[in-house]
C-alpha cells in the first residue's frame, strides 16, 4: 500500500489543483481529503455519499446551574481561561467558555460538588463517498472546534479500510497548509511527501520547515515548483537547495491561466487541457510514480 | 459607507465587555486600541500582502501601528516588513515530570489524562510532551505526590522594529503540534493603543479561532475561483460564530468568476477593497517587495483600505 500525501508549507500553491490531477491520472487508488477545516477537492471529485459518521474529537465541560456550589475552584484551577466566573453580586453559577475548553477535565476533578459534566461533543463528520474520480474519503470539521490532527487521522485510517476493501494499493491525500497536529497526522508513515511550493521566497521558506516536519517524521519527501515562471531565480533556488538535501525535483509547473479555468469548470488540470500546466503536471506524476517504484532515490 | 455586520454576541465578545479588571486576558481592550485581523479560510488568498502593505500604510499616515505575525507555522511578513528584532523569548509550555522512585505504579495518572500523553509502565510513566496540553491533572491526581511540573520550549516570540511599524512575530518549532500556546505568547505583547495588525494563519480550526478572537475586525481576503469561495464562506461561518464583524478584500479579481462578489452581496459583507490579478504585483510578492512600492494602483487601494479601516475604527473604539 502507497500513500502520497501532497502538503506545501505555505498555502495556496496548488496542493488541490496537484492532487486532483493525480487522481485522474492514477489508477486503482482511493483519494483522501486531510484539509479538513477548508476542504476543497469534492468541488473537482462530485462525490456522491455512501455514508456518513460523527465524529467526535474531544470533551467538553459543563457545569450544572444547580449544583454549581459558586466556590470558583473550577475558575481557579483551569489552564486555558475557559471557566467564566459569574457577574459580582449576581447569583449565577459559574459557566464554561466553549472556544477556549480543551476538555481536560480538571475542573471535573477539582468540583466539590460534582457539579461538572465532561461530555462528547461531535466536532465533525467523516465522509466516505464514490467519485467520478474513484473512491473518495474526506471530512468536515465543525466551525471554530479543535481537534484537526485527530480528524485527520481517522480520514486516513478510514481510507486505508477501503482500500483495503477494495483491494486498491494507493491512498492520494489532499494536505493543509503549515507543520502544525494536522500536517504532522498527515505525514506521519506515509510512504511519500510531496511538497507543492511557489518561486516566492515566501515559499522557500515554509518549504525548508515542512520538509524539516517531514524528516523529522522519516517520512521520504519530493518537491514540485508550481507557477515556477513567476520568479525563475527563486525556481532556481529552490532547485539547488532541494540538490542539497538530496530531495527530488520532481517537476517544475508554468504560470497557466488554465489552472484556474479547469477549476472554474470542476474538473482537474489534466482533464481540462493538453496545456503546459497539464503537460508539466502528468510529467510530475511519472515522476512520483519512478520514485514509489524504486527507480528513482527519495530522500 | 457600507456597515460591518456585527452579529450575535460570542461568549467571547460578552467577556470583553464584562471582565473589566484582568490584564492577563488579551481579549481585553483598552478603548484606545485597534486590533484588525486579516484571516482568509483559503491559503495563499493574499493575507500577508495585505496585512504588511495596511500596517505600513497606517504608519506613513501617522498612526501608532503594531504588526503581528500570528501565522507561527509558517511566518512570512518578516521578509517584507524586514524588523530589526530587538528582543526573542522562548515560549514555554508546563509539561509533567515523573519520580520514578515515587511511582507506585496505580495508573491514576493515565486514566485521567484525556490527551493520551501518557503510558504506564510497570513501575514507571513515559510521557509524550508533544502530546501534552499542559492541563496538571496527572500533578493533581497522583497519590503518591511522583508528579511535579516542569517546562519546556514549543517555540519563540520576537519583538522588534520595521521603520515606524512595531514587529512581533512567533514561531512554533518544528515537530510540534499545537500553535495555540505561541500564539497566545504573542498575543499578550499586544499594544496598549493604536492599531494592532493580527495577520492570521489560513485555514479555520484552532490557530485561526485563537488569533481571530482577539480582534475588533477581520478582513477576510478571498479569491474569487472556487476553492476561494468555498474557504471564505467556512471563515466567515467562523467569524459570524465568534462574533466578530467582517468585511472582505478580494484579491486577484479577474481571475475565477463573479459568484464571490455575488456572495458577497447576498450575505452583505461589505466588499472594502478589490485587487486585481496582477502578474506585477505577484512578481513583487515573489522577489520579498511590498507590491505598495512598486504597483501605483496597489497603493492607491490599499490606501482606501486604510482609510475603511480607520473609519470602522472610530465606531468600535466609541462601543
Amino acid at each position: 500500500m502507497k500513500e502520497i500525501v501532497v502538503v506545501s508549507g505555505k498555502g495556496g500553491t496548488g496542493k488541490t489543483s496537484v492532487s486532483a490531477s493525480f487522481a485522474a491520472l492514477a489508477s486503482d487508488k482511493v483519494i483522501a481529503d486531510c484539509d479538513v477545516d477548508a476542504a476543497d477537492l469534492h468541488l473537482v471529485l462530485a462525490p456522491r455519499e455512501l455514508r456518513r459518521e460523527p465524529f467526535v474529537g474531544g470533551l467538553r465541560a459543563r457545569i450544572s446551574e444547580d449544583a454549581c456550589m459558586r466556590c470558583g475552584r473550577c475558575e481557579e484551577s483551569c489552564r486555558f481561561d475557559a471557566i467564566e466566573a459569574p457577574a459580582s453580586g449576581g447569583a449565577d453559577a459559574y459557566s464554561v467558555d466553549p472556544f477556549a475548553c480543551e476538555g481536560c477535565g480538571v475542573c471535573e476533578f477539582v468540583c466539590p460538588a460534582g457539579a461538572v459534566v465532561m461530555e462528547e461533543v461531535q466536532s465533525g463528520e467523516l465522509f466516505v463517498s464514490e467519485s467520478r474520480l474513484g473512491p473518495f474519503v474526506h471530512a468536515k470539521l465543525g466551525i471554530a472546534e479543535e481537534n484537526s490532527g485527530k480528524l485527520v487521522t481517522t480520514v486516513r485510517k478510514e481510507a486505508r479500510k477501503v482500500a483495503d476493501e477494495g483491494g486498491l494499493d494507493t491512498i492520494l491525500v489532499d494536505g493543509s497548509p503549515g507543520i502544525g497536529c494536522p500536517v504532522i497526522a498527515s505525514l506521519t508513515g506515509a510512504s511519500l511527501a510531496v511538497v507543492v511550493t511557489e518561486p516566492t521566497l515566501s515559499g522557500l521558506h515554509d518549504l525548508k520547515r515542512v520538509c524539516e516536519v517531514a524528516e523529522t517524521l522519516r517520512t521520504s519527501a519530493a518537491v514540485c515548483v508550481n507557477k515556477w515562471d513567476l520568479n525563475p531565480d527563486v525556481a532556481d533556488a529552490i532547485g539547488e537547495w532541494c540538490d542539497g538535501k538530496g530531495l527530488p525535483m520532481l517537476g517544475r509547473v508554468p504560470y497557466d491561466s488554465s489552472v484556474t479555468d479547469a477549476q472554474v469548470e470542476g474538473v482537474s488540470v489534466v482533464e481540462h487541457s493538453e496545456g503546459p500546466a497539464a503537460t508539466a503536471i502528468r510529467s510530475i506524476w511519472d515522476a512520483v510514480v519512478g520514485i514509489l517504484n524504486g527507480d528513482t532515490e527519495a530522500a | 459607507m457600507p456597515t460591518f455586520r456585527r452579529d450575535l454576541p460570542s461568549s467571547r465578545a460578552v467577556r470583553r465587555t464584562d471582565l473589566a479588571t484582568s490584564s492577563e486576558s488579551s481579549s481585553i481592550r483598552p478603548s484606545s486600541l485597534m486590533r484588525v485581523a486579516v484571516a482568509s479560510g483559503k491559503g495563499g488568498t493574499g493575507k500577508t500582502t495585505v496585512a504588511t502593505s495596511l500596517a505600513g500604510e497606517l504608519a506613513s499616515r501617522g498612526e501608532k501601528v503594531a504588526y503581528i505575525d500570528c501565522d507561527v507555522e509558517a511566518p512570512n511578513g518578516h521578509i517584507f516588513m524586514r524588523p530589526s528584532i530587538t528582543a526573542s523569548m522562548p515560549v514555554e509550555v508546563p509539561v509533567p515530570l515523573f519520580d520514578d522512585a515515587k511511582c507506585t505504579g496505580c495508573g491514576k495518572c493515565c486514566e485521567v489524562c484525556r490527551f493520551n500523553a501518557l503510558a504506564c509502565l510497570k513501575d514507571r510513566v513515559l510521557a509524550f510532551h508533544e502530546l501534552c496540553h499542559g492541563c496538571g491533572a496527572c500533578s493533581m491526581v497522583c497519590p503518591a505526590g511522583a508528579v511535579t511540573e516542569t517546562t519546556r520550549s514549543i517555540g519563540l516570540v520576537e519583538s522588534g522594529t520595521a521603520g515606524a511599524v512595531d514587529f512581533l512575530g512567533g514561531k512554533l518549532s518544528v515537530g510540534e503540534p499545537m500553535a495555540t500556546p505561541v500564539i497566545r505568547a504573542l498575543l499578550k505583547r499586544m499594544p496598549e493603543d493604536g492599531v494592532a495588525v493580527l495577520d492570521a494563519p489560513p485555514g479555520a480550526s484552532c490557530p485561526v479561532v485563537e488569533t481571530i478572537s482577539s480582534a475588533d475586525l477581520v478582513l477576510l481576503v478571498a479569491e474569487p475561483t472556487p476553492f476561494g469561495l468555498n474557504d471564505l464562506a467556512i471563515a466567515v461561518e467562523t467569524v459570524r460564530k465568534l462574533g466578530v464583524p467582517a468585511g472582505v478584500v478580494v484579491n486577484r479579481s479577474g481571475a475565477g468568476d463573479g459568484r464571490l462578489v455575488e456572495y458577497c452581496a447576498r450575505e452583505g459583507l461589505p466588499v472594502l477593497a478589490v485587487i486585481p490579478d496582477d502578474r506585477k504585483i505577484a512578481e513583487a510578492y515573489a522577489r520579498g517587495v511590498m507590491p505598495a512600492h512598486v504597483h501605483d494602483e496597489f497603493a492607491r487601494i490599499i490606501g482606501r483600505l486604510a482609510g475603511a479601516v480607520l473609519s470602522e475604527g472610530v465606531g468600535i473604539g466609541a462601543a
